[in-house]
């Protein structure tokens, strides 16, 4: 009996890392070689299937939608932290819409930003509604995160700041965000990774349009151009089913970006564990 | 009031209404999703939205029916084929693994947590959907590819959070069983997973919940017929793809019927986390 | 090495004649010369000792000196914890516990009673049944006769036996302490290790479990640690005094501590330090 334990065991784990490490490297195998000078041409053709306007706005998209979520977040989990007393109806609400947040598919939030931002807005397809949609389906890991963070930052530093006459506001700017912020990073690049792996948000909010907002010649308006992300280009390519070889290639891209980003999470997540 | 009397205030009603926006957000998903949704639903009927088996937009037929039963079925094959690996992996993580292979598993499963779903769909279009056509029978874009697939994407949750759960069990049970005379894998299995039995069943509803949302991967690889599959090599439509497939070109009646999918859709998922808590707060109890 | 056997083992362990007349007394297990090591700490120096067939042995000393990582040592759960290395020898019946007996029947020949209380989440009834089955009775009835002797045994059936079925993690501090003993009970051990079984209990709760220890030893070989040094003298028959890893002195509980052989064990049991 214990033997046949073991073995199954056994099984369920090397079949569980052969598959995920085999998803791994049968996509690293065939796309390398494909990862040619022309597929990170700045401007796409049909012809070069460049993937670097892709990877422009992927960028452009995941760092607006942080910089529309880690202030809510953030500020949010200082709320949750510092001032709110957990028994309020308020703080009830709070964590348990955001845990509300955490579950709802992303094609969810794709159908309420095209019906919000792309329509009663009037944003259209663009930039700036993606954003705006990302920016909500990451904010619950934000203030997930911020919020752990901050909870790990030892009670001593708050009372350090309070015994020397600093207001709440002074205290946690100066005594208690400092520490916590490795954490706060590194919920930051989980969100990124988050960003940059979705497409089922987008396809109906950014739209699929292979440029880079031209930001140079529109400034401030080039924000409602539609712009594809490196995901969404991935999607668009697998579905042509005509560049097999440079959808791998962008498969190749796409998976260095999340793995990068996430090792680069866990390992701030780690070091706030150790306490820097 | 003081300057800084002032500035304390400001910055507290800032950071409440920083609290507020995922109330608000939540509020408005709602509002938006159910305004839109719900009236479809209504002139089209509740009884033959829910249970018509037919979904032909350019007949103005809206049932979605297929798509319930094809988001169950999907779902359920997921899990078929996650859970038991998925388990037993995180069985190994905790209880069976030494130090240096778990601390290469560990992190390796963590990122690959990341793994964007396209890149699951691509994979699954260039291998499973293949291997299912050439090996078996049908078209390989099926039930069953959406399934396998589903399946491994769902693996690095389950693992993740199934061994957290085993992880927490106290040392004290495992050594009062092995001091019984119990073997490690008497003790693992007969002690150590029923104690964490409540985190294994959140971690798999966890799972569900991951499966019935996901949208890209199952697109690319179920075929999308919106009928109710006969066997596991038929082509499924789940309600993801009902709406992903279709929201691009829609209009009236057509749209709206699609949003009321994402209403049906946001009221699964609701169930499901109403039952992650349930589990979790059981969990704590015990 | 020689002198130290000699010293210890001969004259310590032969029984007060007023108890049994001078009757011969069987030994049940036996630690020669035992080295053990936590990586570099030596947590046990060169330990030899013998703990005679249906007596209780108490092993005293102040915490860290190394007398529960005897007791873990005797039914091997000391194999649990990474870098710890055990030299000389333990023997069960004259048989080497390390190489002639398996791991898993040696303890359950050898039961354990933990600090904690540490029921398993499930009924009181599958806890006690747990042993039995994992040693293969799969009966219901013979089952049934096991469970409730033991807990009879353990003089906790009175208190449970209405409600089986309930989850264990119901009862009290004291109850599942006793339970435990029960659970111990249940795979029909030859020496049960109590190690420092009542520290986390209730005055009532200790005084309930001293006296099932003191008719426990009518059937069983008992060995318990306790730093309750009025607890060693009220139980047992035998102690051993243990000091930075070095088994100091081991006799007659009534002869160790009102006439201490060597100064360091005086010290200990007049309460000057520990």
């Amino acid at each position: 009996m214990a033997k046949v334990l073991r073995t199954l065991v056994y099984i369920g784990a090397i079949v569980s890392t052969a598959v995920l490490a085999g998803i791994v490297g049968y996509i690293l195998i065939n796309g390398v070689p494909y990862l040619t000078p022309q597929l990170f041409e700045w401007t796409y053709t049909s012809e070069n299937v460049s993937l670097m306007p892709a990877l422009i706005n992927t960028l452009l998209m995941a760092v607006f939608a942080l910089v529309l979520a880690l202030p809510v977040g953030i500020g949010a989990a200082i709320y949750l932290v510092e001032y709110a007393r957990s028994s309020s109806r308020f703080v009830r609400a709070v964590r348990m819409t955001t845990e509300t947040l955490q579950g709802i598919p992303s094609i969810i939030y794709g159908l309420f930003g095209l019906l919000f931002f792309t329509t009663m807005l009037g944003w259209g397809l663009s930039l700036i509604s993606g954003a705006c949609t990302l920016a909500i389906m990451v904010l619950p890991v934000i203030m997930r995160t911020a919020e752990e963070a901050l909870l790990a930052v030892p009670e001593s530093y708050k009372q350090g700041g309070f015994a020397l006459g600093a207001g709440p506001v002074r205290t946690i700017f100066r005594c208690v965000l400092p520490s916590a912020l490795p954490g706060i990073l590194g919920g930051g690049l989980l969100a990124l990774g988050r960003c940059v792996g979705e497409v089922a948000a987008l396809l109906f909010t950014a739209g699929t349009v292979a440029q880079i907002p031209d930001f140079a010649g529109q400034g401030f308006l080039a924000l409602f151009d539609s712009c594809r992300t490196l995901a969404v280009h991935m999607y668009v390519l697998s579905n042509e089913g005509l560049h097999m070889n440079e959808t791998y290639a962008t498969a190749v891209v796409l998976l260095a970006l999340v793995v990068i980003l996430n090792a680069a999470a866990n390992f701030a997540a780690k070091k706030l564990k150790r306490g820097i | 009031m003081s300057g800084s009397a002032i500035k304390e205030n400001v910055a507290r009603v800032l950071f409440i209404i920083a609290a507020a926006i995922s109330i608000l957000a939540v509020a408005l998903i709602c509002v938006f999703l159910f305004v839109n949704g719900i009236p479809a639903m209504a002139t089209i009927g509740v009884p033959e939205f829910l249970f018509g088996t037919t979904w032909k937009p350019t007949s103005g037929i809206y049932g979605i029916f297929p798509m319930i039963v094809g988001s169950i079925y999907v779902t359920a094959g997921a899990i078929l084929v996650g859970v038991p690996a998925g388990v037993l992996t995180a069985i190994f993580l905790s209880r069976f693994a030494n130090e240096r292979i778990s601390a290469i598993l560990r992190p390796g499963v963590e990122l690959l947590a990341g793994i964007p779903s396209v890149v699951y769909g691509f994979f699954g279009i260039m291998v499973i959907v293949p291997f299912i056509r050439i090996n078996m029978t049908g078209r390989g874009f099926s039930l069953l590819a959406a399934a396998v697939l589903l399946g491994i994407m769902i693996l690095p949750t389950i693992i993740t959070v199934a061994k957290n759960a085993l992880d927490a069990v106290p040392k004290s049970y495992y050594e009062g069983a092995v001091a019984l005379g119990a073997t490690h894998e008497r003790a693992v299995f007969n002690v150590l997973v029923p104690a964490a039995f409540s985190g294994i069943m959140a971690a798999i509803v966890l799972g569900v919940g991951r499966a019935i949302g996901e949208t890209m991967a199952v697109v690319m690889v179920a075929g999308n017929q919106p009928v109710i599959p006969g066997s596991v090599f038929d082509g499924v439509r789940t309600m993801t793809a009902n709406i992903v497939m279709e929201m691009g070109y829609a209009a009236d009646l057509h749209r709206g019927a699609l949003i009321a999918t994402g209403v049906v859709l946001f009221v699964f998922v609701m169930l499901i986390s109403l039952l992650f808590s349930a589990i979790k707060k059981r969990g704590e109890v015990r | 090495m020689e002198a130290v056997e000699e010293k210890m083992v001969t004259p310590t362990f032969i029984r007060g004649a007023e108890a049994h007349r001078g009757e011969e007394v069987q030994t049940k297990m036996e630690v020669r010369n035992l080295d053990l090591h936590y990586g570099n700490f030596h947590a046990l120096k060169d330990v030899t000792l013998v703990f005679p067939e249906n007596e209780v042995t108490a092993l005293i000393g102040p915490s860290g000196c190394g007398k529960s990582t005897l007791l873990k040592t005797l039914n091997r759960m000391n194999d649990l914890v990474d870098g710890c290395k055990v030299t000389g020898a333990i023997e069960l019946d004259g048989k080497d516990a390390y190489k002639d007996i398996d791991v898993n029947d040696l303890r359950r020949r050898v039961g354990m009673v933990f600090q904690q209380p540490n029921p398993f989440p499930m009924s009181i009834y599958d806890n006690i049944a747990f042993g039995p089955r994992t040693h293969g009775i799969k009966k219901k009835d013979e089952l049934d006769v096991i469970v409730e002797q033991s807990l009879r045994d353990a003089a906790i059936w009175d208190e449970v036996k209405d409600r089986l079925k309930k989850s264990a993690l119901g009862l009290s501090g004291g109850q599942q302490q006793r339970l435990c003993i029960a659970r111990a009970l249940a795979v029909r051990p030859e020496v049960l290790l109590l190690d420092e079984s009542t520290s986390a209990l209730d005055p009532i709760s200790t005084a309930k479990i001293e006296e099932l220890v003191g008719q426990l030893a009518s059937k069983y070989t008992v060995i318990m640690v306790t730093h309750n040094m009025l607890q060693a003298i009220r139980v047992s028959t035998k102690t051993a005094f243990f000091l930075l890893g070095e088994m100091v002195e081991a006799g007659d509980t009534d002869t160790l501590f009102t006439h201490p052989q060597d100064s360091r064990t005086a010290d200990y049991v007049s309460g000057r330090f520990g």
